[in-house]
């Protein structure tokens, strides 16, 4: 998908002015509450009109004020979920999740009800009001009918933070596996750092009403360290784990992290990098249940401390420290390092 | 109770026949009204919320005269557009409807407004983006969604319609047997010696239609919560 954006919008005393070309399947809208985000796709989805400007999905025009183009909403393919799901409530579940897919013309449905009913695990909702339903079925409905509409793009307004970090964490794979599994482009709209992580590749960074920087989700996490008192936190996907003395043991590059509570075949656990701490040689013993053999492969500013990231094998880890701790280890590119993490510093998400 | 004549029967009657129709031809107006002043923004906006509430403060013998103007056989309407297709609508029981419609306009649209008010914004840009364009929108999320406005400006509107009065006595007169509603019936009765018996029975008759309209918005309202 691309998406070319150069359009105004003036809204009492917010101004957006935004230029901008992105291309890719997962790209994420990234900002402060306030700074626009809802406006943008409100203007890309046709619910708003710009004031000047064009918008062209894939090369085709949806807007161009020089040209009086203006497709309506209900032409423009993009299906939307929002914060709240927002289901209608005199529908049932499966009239809900038939409503864009019966307005979709013949020849564009090519994901079925059948199709989405298995991938969203909702066959037993189709039958019920939506009244009925909890609070993650209700976002999972919400997911299944802007899908169900074959959209060309979808976009997710905040999708996430009208829910609680259990319920989110539910839903994430759900939002994922429906985009993947029907290969659906999508813009993911977020004021959470992870979120966005989690769900982008490539990131729209906004503020007020313009365009702060495009850059990978990574790229956009490492920038915002040191400009806050949020430290960086390193989101790691582990499999395969087992029990070891009481905890999980989880493979990590060429060694293993061990992690205290529940093992699961699949985790995804975030680890604050300030919790990391680095020794320049073995320690021979330490309370931390994790010591990994790591090699420094870079070194960046992060407001006044730097960021060390640590090749262990094939994964890596970022350690935050001060500029003074990184001459007092004589820290370098390629310089070998031990790092000890406590098994209770790794939060599992979901 | 003593018994009633057959103008009497005549006038319970048209009193519901009136109240009945100018109900059913106010409503598809009413929701246009309606959908217009709540989801269209255009100059004149607050002239036209004037212009429909107004009969809501008028008296409504003033309604009544400058309907009288309007559809006279020298009012506008009445000259250029009655008279040449044949239609001779003063002092005729459709007179009394149009009085009636008039009158209780405001009523009707103020409660469908208010049900479409509730309707959360973020449906309707939902049903839109799921290609839904504005008339399928308008049938099948903010109909059914205001549904409940629907029902208690039909039955507001209903039973102002029952009771209505002055606008209607200057545009249809008070024709026992033509023109007569219950209120005008009574009017007479209450005027004429030895009336108030009867204007009493025609009063209960009144009262009663009033409970059995209400006994039954309560109902459908009951049904509409239940199938929410």
């Amino acid at each position: 998908m691309e998406l070319t954006f150069a359009a105004q919008k003036q809204l009492d005393k917010f101004f957006l002015d935004m230029d901008f070309t992105v291309e890719g399947e997962r790209i994420g809208i990234f900002g402060p509450s306030g700074c626009g985000k809802s406006t943008l796709v409100g203007l890309i989805a046709g619910l708003h009109r710009p004031d000047s400007g064009h918008i062209l999905i894939n090369g085709q025009p949806v807007f161009d004020s020089g040209k009086k183009v203006n497709v309506p909403a209900e032409h423009r393919h993009i299906g939307m979920v929002f914060q709240r799901p927002h289901l209608f409530p005199h529908l049932s579940v499966k009239a809900n999740l038939l409503y864009g897919y019966k307005r979709c013309e013949r020849d564009q449905r090519k994901i079925t009800l059948k199709n989405l009913v298995d991938v969203l695990q909702i066959g037993d909702l189709l039958n019920r009001g939506v009244n009925n339903l909890s609070g993650g079925e209700k976002q999972r409905v919400a997911i299944g009918r802007a899908v169900l509409s074959n959209p060309r793009m979808l976009i997710m307004d905040e999708p996430l933070s009208a829910l609680d970090d259990s319920l989110k964490f539910q839903i994430i794979p759900f939002l994922k596996k429906s985009c993947e599994a029907f290969a659906i482009p999508y813009l993911f709209i977020s004021h959470s750092l992870t979120e966005m992580r989690i769900m982008a590749e490539r990131v729209l960074n906004m503020t007020d009403g313009r365009v702060a920087g495009l850059m990978t989700a990574e790229e956009l996490a490492r920038s915002l360290m040191g400009k806050g008192p949020a430290p960086y936190i390193n989101l790691l996907k582990l499999k395969r784990a087992r029990r070891l003395d009481g905890m999980s043991a989880y493979n990590f590059g060429d060694t293993q992290l061990l992690i205290s509570g529940d093992s699961r075949e699949e985790a995804l656990v975030e680890l604050p990098s300030t919790d990391i701490i680095l020794f320049k040689r073995h320690p021979e013993a330490t309370s931390a249940r994790n010591l990994l053999h790591c090699r420094v492969s870079e070194i960046f500013e992060a407001g006044t401390r730097v960021g060390i990231e640590l090749a262990c094998g094939k994964d890596k880890l970022v350690a935050v420290i001060v500029k003074e701790s990184v001459q007092d280890l004589q820290i370098g590119k390629g310089v070998e390092i031990f790092a000890a993490i406590k098994a209770t510093a790794f939060r599992p998400l979901g | 109770m003593p018994a009633f004549s057959p103008s009497d029967y005549q006038a319970i009657f048209l009193s519901v026949k009136v109240a009945v129709i100018a109900t059913l031809l106010s409503l598809p107006f009413g929701f246009a009204v309606a959908y217009v002043m709540t989801y269209k923004r255009f100059r004149g906006r607050i002239a036209m919320d004037v212009l429909v509430n107004l009969p809501l403060t008028l008296p409504p013998v003033v309604v009544g005269y400058l309907l009288l103007l309007l559809l006279g056989q020298n009012g506008p309407v009445g000259k250029w557009v009655l008279q040449p297709l044949g239609i001779k609508l003063i002092f005729t029981w459709k007179a009394a409807v149009i009085a009636t419609a008039v009158v209780g306009f405001p009523l009707m649209v103020r409660s469908i407004r208010t049900g479409m008010e509730a309707i959360d914004e973020k449906l309707i840009q939902a049903s839109r983006t799921l290609g839904a364009g504005w008339l399928d929108t308008i049938v099948t999320v903010i109909a059914p969604l205001s549904v409940r406005g629907i029902m208690a400006g039909s039955i507001l509107m209903f039973a102002r319609g029952l009771g209505e009065f002055g606008a209607t006595i200057i545009v249809a007169g008070n024709i026992p047997g033509v023109t007569q509603t219950i209120p005008l019936a009574i009017y007479e009765y209450v005027s004429s010696p030895k009336g108030d018996v009867i204007a009493m029975s025609l009063c209960l008759v009144s009262i009663t239609l009033s409970v059995i309209v209400l006994i039954f918005h309560e109902w459908l309202s009951r049904r509409v919560v239940r199938v929410d």
